[in-house]
């Protein structure tokens, strides 16, 4: 474990920022930067796109700071581990139907769609659910299995089962957690997960030399 | 599979936790801060915390308190009382709340639901509604001015869902504070007229009234603001009460699935024997 790894929580207006950082620091971090600065990023071992918010606003927000470009470059280009939590996850997809057609970053192919369940799965799907993980690395090393972790969101991540970590069920199997090489996803909140929660992060954190 | 909520509804007036009965008597408890580090140390599902004092003086979120309970907990952390603006719901999130409840911006301000939804999302968007009966009929209530609306709770969840609301918390002005248990019918009316989550809150006074409310209606999550605060690891105990008859998340070390209570859910006291066993048994604390 590396407590001085610099980890940058990149700040586009609608993250739960300061939750992040409140679980890395209780981790032991002290590198931790609430940024949107290029520099900062540029300097990163790590980086986390939070998320709580509509997507649209979200990319809308990411591209106005040109954000896009630069994670682009940091994460496509020099292979930067990224960790995009809840909308920042939906964000790694080619687009979601979250107030109309909207593009995403296209790093991992698949569509964000509205869930569409039967009568007794409320919508929102909020609340602890069990979480089964079928790829263990980076991001389930140090995770108990099918552990709780905290989902809050109407719109899940459909996409192909490579790119796929691990799975949670609200009347259909849905992506908890997604990757494609050194960019990983997670639909549910790890910050706000309790143990499980930072043990993720911490299995994250770990992975990268 | 998705599990119900327990969630701890903390009532803050003046920057300090009360105890609120009828939302006329307000109790002092302590420190929001203290409160959020035990609640999430015993394993809460969730926490509500609720300034019922800054609408009506007509001040904004405290966001330095904010700032301050949300680094006690890794749990959710909803946010309620004097939101009036998007720009006060940025800040908050940046405090480190996750949602945000809105109770009387719902009643007077229903623009600002649609408008926060569309900027965080309808699952960031709780509405708040206190019910009060009159007439023999269930209707919506205004705790600033003390009056009631003429529209029932349901119908305002269905109109408040339409226009973007992700969750409801159902309140009962009569049973707050009562330990009366739950108003399931209520409760029920509500569940009915919505397909979005919601919470009840207002009258529990142990694990029974939340297995009474999982049973008899459809809500997702239970809520209890009074008798958290009032036995050592009150949050486990209910959970373990609870868990024998619903599947519920217990993930905290100390489960007390081995221990048996009494009709009030309360601890009963284990074997002597059994006492002197546990005395040598070593816990190791985990280091993640």
């Amino acid at each position: 474990m590396n407590l001085k790894q610099k980890i940058i929580i990149i700040d586009y207006g609608v993250g739960n920022t300061h939750s992040v950082s409140n679980a890395l620091f209780f981790l032991g971090y002290r590198h931790i930067k609430i940024s949107a600065n290029e520099t900062d990023i540029k300097n990163a071992d790590a980086i986390i796109l939070p998320g709580v918010g509509a997507f649209d606003e979200a990319i809308k927000n990411l591209k106005a700071r040109n954000l896009d470009i630069l994670l682009n470059e940091q994460v496509k280009t020099r292979k930067k581990p990224l960790l995009g939590i809840c909308v920042g996850m939906q964000l790694l997809a080619e687009g979601s139907e979250e107030n109309g057609w909207h593009e995403g970053l296209g790093w991992i192919s698949g569509k964000v769609k509205r869930l569409h369940l039967a009568n007794q799965f409320a919508v929102p799907h909020v609340g602890w659910n069990n979480v089964t993980s079928s790829v263990q690395k980076p991001l389930f090393m140090n995770t108990i299995p099918d552990g709780h972790y905290y989902f809050d969101h109407s719109y899940y991540f459909d996409c192909p089962e490579k790119n796929i970590s691990a799975f949670f069920k609200y009347g259909i199997k849905i992506a908890a957690a997604v990757q494609h090489e050194n960019i990983c996803g997670v639909q549910f909140h790890p910050e706000k997960s309790q143990t499980n929660g930072l043990r993720l992060f911490r299995s994250f954190l770990n992975s990268i030399s | 599979m998705l599990k119900k909520r327990i969630i701890a509804n903390l009532v803050v007036r003046n920057g300090i936790v009360v105890q609120s009965i009828h939302f006329k008597k307000f109790l002092p408890i302590g420190e929001p801060a203290i409160a959020v580090d035990f609640l999430n140390q015993w394993g809460i599902d969730e926490i509500i915390l609720t300034d019922i004092n800054a609408n009506i003086l007509g001040n904004p979120p405290d966001f330095k308190l904010i700032r301050k309970v949300s680094s006690k907990g890794y749990v959710p952390l909803t946010v309620g009382g004097g939101i009036t603006q998007i720009d006060q719901i940025k800040e908050l999130m940046h405090s480190g709340a996750d949602k945000i409840s809105l109770n009387r911006g719902a009643i007077h301000n229903p623009d600002l639901i649609t408008k926060a939804a569309s900027v965080f999302g309808s699952q960031c968007i709780i509405i708040s509604i206190d019910a009060k009966m009159e007439d023999n009929e269930y209707k919506v209530y205004d705790y600033a001015t003390k009056k009631t609306l003429n529209i029932s709770p349901a119908q305002f969840a269905k109109q408040r869902e339409e226009m973007g609301a992700g969750e409801i918390l159902i309140n009962s002005v009569e049973r707050d504070g009562s330990y009366k248990g739950y108003d399931i019918n209520l409760i029920q009316s509500v569940c009915d007229a919505v397909s979005i989550p919601v919470i009840c809150l207002g009258g529990a006074k142990n694990a029974k009234d939340m297995i009474d409310v999982f049973k008899k209606t459809r809500v997702t999550a239970a809520a209890a603001s009074n008798f958290f605060h009032f036995s050592e690891h009150s949050v486990i105990t209910t959970k373990a009460g609870i868990l024998k008859h619903h599947n519920i998340r217990i993930d905290t070390y100390a489960d007390y699935q081995e221990n048996t209570f009494n009709e009030d859910f309360r601890l009963k006291k284990k074997e002597d024997a059994e006492l002197e066993k546990m005395l040598f048994l070593k816990i190791e604390k985990e280091i993640i």
